[in-house]
């Protein structure tokens, strides 16, 4: 008999907690009365870094938007804007951002910060990466040198920054024993070339976020100019005839170039890191 | 081992002090608990009738359940965005990246598995206990109780294997909630983010919570399917 109780109690608690989910779960009609709420896709590197965690709710607090942070790779991101399926873009794959753009699928494009990727390696580093001075010329001493190298292979930012240097190399490395594509996360990926002794392209939050955990790899470039990582903010249009929600978007895109929220990505990144991890434009 | 440790100590520290966790866990029980209850409801009265009745193409259709019972979570959870996207067919209901669009996708692979598992104990059963019961002057709903409660070891074993699938999903979570901070975000998820970020020690902590819930759940289910059980033989002489 008791046992039967109690399982009456805890369907019965089970039923009352389900009834008083928050409202993402109410039917359309009673949207009005609520808040808005808007889709920002973006990409893993930033949502590692920690940065839309302590921006995104300062901008959801102030205007009173649900902003529905998604974190995928920047292919997948500009994929989403395509359909229709994101109201706001956060991305790092400028060429693939033009062709967005040319092809009417968003409203309006600002690069607003940028950091360096680098190219990290064994301490030994058998191809010689740290005595040459771009990323071609790295690149090249890898695929001659044939030293393990790992792609993300995910058709990120990082990936296709990666493609555009091989590319500039005029190196098809793809079948190469020595050029492994991982598929995974950057942090995923840092951990292989770690195990591997190998070189791979990374953004600098991400590496010294594992640093402790790759300890056999290191930072092998300066932050030059071939190695710039450019994010945009883009708001997406309604080519595809989905329901943007233009106006939070737009608000949104407002909020992140204003200058106090420029000072606030400035800035972070020294308390964690001692150095910025980001530089506004 | 340091990992390990330091994730244990952390995750009661967790538990003590850190809000987002108490958050993460309800959630996770509001959005597993909603989904078992629904395909135990759904499933357990199909289970049976597939059990005890006979019918033109009964083996095919038992070849779906059983197929559904391993129906790839990943695959589900890309289903379940296609129809839920705004693109999709029924995007315009705006259930995409709500913890509605998480009980959907659980539920569905869920509901293969508790249906695959009643069928197989009810078809075990004695033919002659559906009888018995009927003699007694059972109607259908007392039927169907009473058919499920005799075989309680295997019915109650669907329901944990059902629960055991969802508690531990992750892919088809991921995708259709969207791991969105204070509102789809599961243990199960939360454990991808932290890993993927680099806090091994705080995804450690996390598991152990997670272990912990699952443990805890099951000690109840498995206490009610082993009432009154004893051993065929001892395990030693």
């Amino acid at each position: 008999m008791k046992k039967q109780w109690l399982i009456v109690g805890l369907i019965s608690m089970l039923i009352a907690n389900w009834l008083s989910i928050p409202t993402a779960t109410a039917p359309k009609k009673k949207k009005a009365v609520k808040q808005q709420s808007m889709i920002l896709a973006t990409t893993t590197s930033l949502q590692d870094s920690g940065l839309l965690d302590f921006l995104i709710p300062k901008f959801a607090k102030k205007n009173k938007i649900n902003v529905k942070t998604i974190a995928v790779g920047s292919g997948e991101a500009l994929k989403m804007g395509e359909r229709g399926d994101a109201d706001a873009l956060l991305v790092h794959s400028p060429d693939k951002e033009k062709e967005f753009m040319n092809n009417g699928y968003g409203t309006k494009r600002v690069t607003f910060m940028h950091n360096y990727f680098a190219i990290v390696g064994p301490k030994n580093d058998p191809a010689g990466v740290s005595s040459l001075s771009t990323a071609v010329d790295s690149f090249k001493a890898i695929a001659s040198s044939k030293t393990n190298f790992i792609s993300r292979g995910d058709q990120s930012g990082t990936h296709l920054k990666e493609l555009k240097i091989w590319d500039k190399a005029k190196i098809t490395p793809q079948g190469s024993s020595w050029y492994i594509e991982s598929g995974q996360g950057m942090g995923a990926t840092l951990m292989l070339a770690n195990q591997k002794y190998a070189y791979t392209l990374s953004d600098r939050s991400t590496f010294y976020v594992y640093k402790k955990k790759v300890k056999d790899l290191a930072i092998l470039t300066n932050q030059s100019d071939d190695l710039v990582n450019r994010y945009s903010v883009i708001t997406v249009s309604t080519k595809t005839k989905m329901k943007i929600k233009k106006a939070p978007a737009k608000k949104f895109m407002v909020w992140i170039n204003s200058k106090k929220v420029k000072k606030m990505i400035a800035t972070f990144g020294l308390t964690k890191f001692g150095k910025p991890i980001f530089y506004v434009d | 081992m340091d990992l390990l440790v330091n994730g244990l100590r952390q995750s009661f520290s967790l538990i003590a002090h850190d809000a987002e966790i108490w958050q993460i866990l309800l959630t996770t029980l509001k959005v597993t608990g909603t989904a078992t209850i629904i395909a135990l409801f759904l499933g357990m009265p199909i289970g049976v009738v597939l059990g005890l009745t006979n019918f033109r193409g009964r083996k095919i259709l038992l070849s779906f359940v059983n197929t559904g019972m391993g129906l790839p979570p990943v695959v589900v959870g890309l289903f379940v965005s296609l129809m839920f996207w705004r693109s999709g067919v029924f995007g315009f209901l705006d259930i995409m990246y709500t913890p509605l669009a998480i009980i959907i996708a659980e539920l569905i692979i869920a509901f293969p598995v508790v249906v695959g598992l009643t069928f197989a104990a009810i078809q075990n059963l004695e033919p002659r206990l559906g009888e018995q019961i009927l003699s007694l002057g059972a109607n259908r709903l007392q039927y169907l109780f009473t058919i499920l409660k005799e075989a309680r070891i295997a019915t109650l074993a669907a329901i944990i294997a059902g629960f055991g699938a969802i508690i531990s999903e992750v892919g088809a979570a991921a995708m259709v909630g969207g791991n969105i901070r204070w509102q789809t975000r599961l243990l199960t998820t939360a454990i991808l983010l932290e890993t993927q970020a680099g806090q091994f020690d705080k995804a450690i902590a996390l598991s152990f919570l997670l272990l912990t819930l699952a443990l805890f759940i099951n000690f109840a289910f498995t206490r009610y399917q082993q009432k009154g059980a004893k051993g065929w033989t001892r395990l030693y002489r």
